[in-house]
């Protein structure tokens, strides 16, 4: 829809135009904040301007998203021996509510900004253990846990100013063994519970729970647990099971209990 | 900064402004084949190709064009040389209204072989409220539906919609895609089109003590400012009725008291709608607060707040001192007598059901054009199922003479009963009659979830009794409905709601308490099936529990008690309604037996394992008409044109034929042109028709209450007929036909479901849909067949998903489709469709009305399904996963 505050749009051609006033914000795909009403938004700065490189691979088999690659592009990345993890990307790029029309705009930084609890760019990337660079207005860089970044429904830890630049994920992460199991009110809907679970090398089992809480929440074992176990971890972790039209939060609770343990049987747990 | 693009083959020069997006600027240029849905990228509506890819125009922001080629539906075939997706749907008949057709056959232009495979997938951006999605899915595989029979011959006969080919090459014209030149005619201003937006109100019930408008009425662009003190006196409804006093005047333009959050407090008219909107917030309005009422059980105790204390008797609302719209209470024979000879000797059965807010989600929003003529006539070009009516009530608001004010309708983008109102045609009326000056108001897909009425929510209890042999012995409903801040529909809903739900079945003792009450809520209004919905699905779920009880099949008890041909049609009176009767051959027995037959047979979906697997049936019964009078007129004349006019029809005359009745997806064009062919031995191409327009000859009640075939189309049959027998015998090349609707009869439907629960997560997977119609002729049987999977889809979505939150405080909460799930193409399940063979003596060629009756079993057969699935009954709709998963867990 048409954004009836904004008096300024600025194509950003590198970073010294990342200086936003106060009612300016960065632009990514702009899929989300076209779609609805951005009351006090003055101004926008379109990072796609910018150039950045979508998706580098690392030498060492880690792999950078540029804030401003889309989740098309994410989903395209051809698989890669020993990147174990890779299917997760079209899971999570499909579990986005929006369709494949919107997949070629919608980026994967602006998905994490956003900070929706069903955000699928979230999920994916606190999961593969992502860390966020956020450039600071000084010009310097800081780099945060996904995990972390997001802190609740539509808030992050970016100030005014900052600008998600890149999530790097460690090629540890992306070589571990994953399950993920996901639910929504309706057939390809918006999350109510998304879980996904990782063995990485050292046999460490990592269960991250998202769309079913507010924000990310990530339980580390340092091996497989038991049934028990897991089901008391996320028990005593997770206090504030997300409510809102796309599920109550007992039953969100419920599908993140069930869906951890499917997971943990998965990755070879015991039955 | 002016750029070029390419659009649909030619280079225009664009100057978009910052924060706007591709669909304005394409809109804005007069490019008419992208339709606005939801402006949000939830629908797909608006899906254009830019540089060969889809793309959301409403979501692709304007700053970035430059140089691209964008193609529309227009820009990717004609007629005459269309796109074979384009050919596919007309093939197909793969729409009803259309609206969403443009952005759906743009999107599926671009998929490959694997991308067909993948449809669900791959269609989950584009939304369809009207079809069902089955024949969209025919279209995608080239599968033929329609049919081209011969002149003469097109009664009973799959013939495609009249536009069709407009229809999937954006050639149709829809509420706001007429020609600029349409209102620079006349007294009008010549310069261009006004823009209206609306303050709503931030408090559910508070009165308005200043409104400070100066500061808005300087900025850029305004013309006029309204507040409540620009508005006439004149009370009136929004719901429109024939008989204007069936609904409760309680409402203003503007009002100096608003009842429900969001109401209308004031409106700006400016140049851009940008500019109107900017201005909203310059509006300075002190408000007293008073006390409001949201639940309607507190409503109608002594003691509430009063939501209309100020209505007198002269605008005929039951009892506004209790909040009261209209209620009904009493009984024939002795309900409690006979429940307690059930009890003892029988069986029993009593429960409680409720059913949600729901929103008709047509895809296109309400939206009215008006101007003045050459004459200095009031013209309003609007979105609506009733133009008659509106222009009546429009004429009493600002007291002007009726034939000095025109509405008229183009094809309407979806109804579903939520454009039987007034709604934006009085605003419109008010500032074009102050300007001078063409002006136009569209509501946005928020103002459909917050400001639009939206079914009644109704609290249904239901007691039956009968005998072990299982002949019912008492029925007795209990239904209080909250009608929110005004009475629109809110005194025909209730009453229709205990009618057909409670008189399909024979039985000597029925009490009937109803009441429909005042809140503090959004207003509710008309919903396809009138409120029968929610009250079968209260009925059926407990005759559903009965058949438990009673260890008789379900399909068993519904025979031994509904009503044969010839019984009386009875509720708590001993006389039934004189004007309707149960004629002709035994519908209802035979849809019992057609999905009786049809669920015995193998077919459906395999069941997954470890998921529980249930069958559930429920019997509805609807009046083919509504009661009162319901009047159509039409004119249809042989024109003195040569015949060879497409030179495809050798011999065909050319006929021009007038109806008042509007299109809006029902296809009751069709079946006009279809029945006026066959009188008069010719093809439906050879029909010209001209509708939905008070300037036309006559008048025209409206399209609601399923009538388009059954009394629009009787009228249309009787003019071919009379011009028919006027040819024949050399008389005059015109002739008029009229109905009024009455004498009226009753049609059944019966659906059938097979589910399959997953108990852990309570998912719901539809394994078999069954629904059999008694549908008299099937003047058209894929329209038929589309208008029943269509029913079915949206009653699935208001079973399975559909709920429009209201919190605490009177405020919606879910105001886009992203968080109200209107089924997508993979949310629909296949529904095999069967027809009775039945014959009604008063429809044309024996047809009878089905629109709204498919809508009204599925609720209650997918309850009775889950019922049998989880061994526990659900009481309320929508049956969300995360509600039937405590269901069983809890």
């Amino acid at each position: 829809m048409d954004l009836i505050g904004v008096r300024e749009v600025r194509m950003a051609a590198d970073r010294s135009d990342l200086v936003f006033a106060a009612d300016e914000i960065p632009l990514g795909g702009g899929t989300w904040l076209f779609s609805e009403e951005q009351p006090g938004v003055g101004g926008m700065v379109d990072l796609t301007g910018l150039g950045w490189d979508p998706l580098v691979e690392q030498p060492d088999g880690g792999l950078t998203i540029a804030a401003t690659c889309t989740l098309a592009e994410l989903r395209a990345l051809p698989p890669r021996v020993g990147r174990t993890a890779h299917p997760l990307f079209a899971v999570a790029v499909d579990a986005l509510l929006g369709s494949w029309k919107i997949h070629r705009f919608a980026t994967v930084g602006g998905n994490i900004c956003l900070a929706l609890p069903a955000g699928p760019m979230t999920s994916l990337t606190a999961a593969l253990d992502g860390v966020g660079v956020i450039w600071t207005p000084d010009g310097g860089e800081r780099r945060v846990l996904i995990a972390d970044l997001v802190t609740n429904v539509c808030e992050t830890v970016l100030t005014h100013g900052e600008v998600l630049r890149a999530v790097e994920l460690p090629a540890s992460a992306l070589a571990g063994r994953v399950a993920h199991r996901r639910i929504s009110l309706a057939h390809l809907g918006r999350s109510g519970a998304f879980v996904i679970a990782r063995l990485d090398a050292h046999e460490r089992f990592i269960v991250t729970i998202t769309a079913a809480t507010p924000r990310p929440y990530q339980l580390r074992f340092p091996g497989l647990p038991t049934a028990e176990e897991l089901a008391d971890g996320i028990e005593g972790f997770v206090r504030d099971w997300y409510d809102d039209p796309h599920g109550a939060p007992d039953w969100r609770r419920a599908m993140s209990l069930r869906f951890a343990e499917e997971c943990r049987i998965e990755l070879g747990g015991a039955a | 900064m002016s750029v070029h693009i390419t659009v649909d083959g030619k280079l225009i020069e664009i100057e978009p402004r910052a924060g706007q997006v591709l669909r304005t600027v394409l809109r804005g240029a007069g490019i008419t084949s992208v339709n606005r849905g939801c402006d949000a990228g939830d629908c797909g509506a608006c899906s254009v190709l830019v540089d060969g890819s889809a793309v959301h125009s409403c979501l692709f922001p304007a700053h970035r064009l430059d140089g691209q080629t964008v193609t529309t539906v227009a820009g990717l075939g004609s007629e005459r040389s269309p796109h074979p997706v384009q050919t596919a749907f007309v093939e197909a008949a793969a729409f009803q209204c259309g609206f969403c057709t443009a952005g759906m056959i743009v999107t599926a232009s671009t998929f490959d072989e694997a991308e067909l495979d993948e449809l669900p997938r791959m269609l989950k951006g584009n939304l369809c409220r009207c079809t069902g999605y089955r024949s969209i899915h025919d279209a995608l595989r080239a599968v033929r539906n329609v049919e081209q029979p011969e002149a003469g011959q097109a009664a009973t006969r799959s013939v495609r919609a009249p536009a069709a080919w407009r229809v999937v090459t954006g050639r149709e014209e829809y509420t706001l895609d007429g020609p600029d030149s349409e209102y620079r005619t006349g007294a009008s201003d010549t310069t261009a089109l006004l823009h209206l937006a609306v303050l709503g109100s931030p408090h559910p019930h508070a009165r308005i003590l200043s409104i400070d408008t100066s500061a808005a009425e300087a900025m850029p662009g305004v013309r006029l400012v309204l507040t409540h003190r620009d508005s006439p006196a004149t009370a009136f409804s929004t719901g429109r009725h024939q008989d204007r006093l069936e609904d409760p005047d309680d409402t203003h333009v503007l009002d100096e008291v608003v009842r429900f959050h969001g109401q209308r407090v004031a409106a700006v008219v400016a140049d851009s709608l940008a500019d109107a909107q900017r201005a909203l917030g310059a509006i300075v309005v002190e408000y007293e607060l008073l006390p409001a009422v949201f639940d309607p059980d507190l409503a109608r105790q002594p003691g509430a707040p009063l939501v209309h204390p100020e209505l007198t008797a002269e605008a005929r609302a039951a009892a506004p001192e209790r909040n009261t719209v209209a209620e009904e209470h009493g009984e024939r024979g002795d309900v409690a007598a006979a429940l307690a000879t059930a009890e003892a000797s029988g069986a029993t059965v009593s429960g409680t059901w409720n059913t949600a807010r729901v929103t008709h989600a047509a895809l296109e929003t309400h939206a009215a054009r008006g101007w003045l003529d050459a004459d200095g006539r009031l013209v309003i070009r609007t979105s609506s199922q009733v133009p008659y009516l509106v222009r009546d009530e429009v004429a009493r608001i600002f007291e002007l003479e009726p034939q000095r004010v025109r509405v008229f309708a183009a094809r309407v983008g979806g109804g579903f009963g939520g454009k039987q109102e007034l709604l934006t045609e009085d605003l419109v009326a008010l500032a074009v009659l102050k300007l001078g000056r063409a002006v136009q108001y569209e509501f946005t897909r928020g103002d459909e979830f917050t400001i639009a009425p939206l079914r009644h929510p109704m609290t249904v209890s239901v007691r039956l009794g009968a005998t072990a042999d299982g002949i019912l012995t008492a029925i007795a409903v209990d239904q209080l409905m909250d009608t929110g801040a005004y009475g629109n529909h809110g005194i025909g809903v209730m009453y229709h709601s205990v009618h057909e739900s409670v008189a399909v079945y024979r039985c000597a003792n029925v009490r009937v308490d109803a009441q429909s009450v005042y809140t503090n809520n959004p207003p509710a209004g008309a919903f396809r099936g009138y409120g029968l919905g929610q009250v079968i699905f209260a009925v059926e779920s407990a005759m559903d529990e009965l058949a438990r009880e009673l260890g008789i099949d379900p399909f068993e008890l519904r025979r031994r008690n509904v009503v044969v041909p010839g019984d009386p049609l009875l509720t708590i009176h001993e006389e039934e309604d004189k004007d309707i009767a149960y004629r002709g051959a035994h519908g209802a027995g035979q849809c019992l037996d057609l999905v009786e037959a049809a669920l015995a047979a193998p077919g459906g979906l395999p069941v997954p394992e470890g998921w529980s697997v249930g069958t559930g049936m429920a019997l509805a019964m609807i009046a083919t008409v509504p009661p009162r009078g319901h009047f159509a007129d039409a004119t249809i004349r042989a024109l003195d044109v040569p015949a060879d006019v497409d030179g495809s029809t050798p011999d065909g005359a050319l006929f021009e034929l007038e109806v008042g009745t509007a299109e809006f997806g029902n296809g009751s064009t069709t079946v006009h042109a279809q029945l006026a062919s066959q009188v008069l031995g010719t093809t439906p191409e050879r029909i010209r028709i001209r509708q939905s327009d008070t300037d036309l000859p006559g008048h025209d009640t409206g399209a609601y209450g399923s009538t388009g075939t059954v009394v629009a189309g009787m009228a249309v049959y009787r003019a071919a007929t009379a011009l028919a027998e006027q040819l024949a015998s050399g008389g005059a090349r015109e002739a008029t036909g009229h109905s009024d609707g009455t004498p009226r009869s009753v049609a059944f439907n019966v659906h059938g479901m097979r589910v399959a629960v997953q108990p852990g997560t309570g998912e719901v997977l539809i394994l078999r849909s069954i629904q059999a119609a008694d549908a008299g002729t099937v003047l058209n049987p894929e329209q038929l067949r589309g208008q029943i999977e269509g029913g079915t889809a949206q009653a699935i979505g208001s079973a399975l998903y559909e709920e429009v939150r209201v919190d605490a405080g009177g405020e919606i909460t879910t105001v886009a489709f992203r968080n109200y799930r209107v089924p997508k193409f993979g949310d629909v399940p296949v529904t095999e469709v069967l027809f009775a063979k039945t014959h009604d003596p008063l429809g044309p060629l024996g047809a009878k009305s089905m629109s709204e009756a498919p809508y009204n079993p599925v609720a209650p057969a997918l309850a009775n399904a889950i019922r049998d699935a989880i061994g526990v009954r659900p009481h309320a709709l929508p049956m969300t996963r995360d509600v039937v998963w405590r269901l069983v867990n809890l």
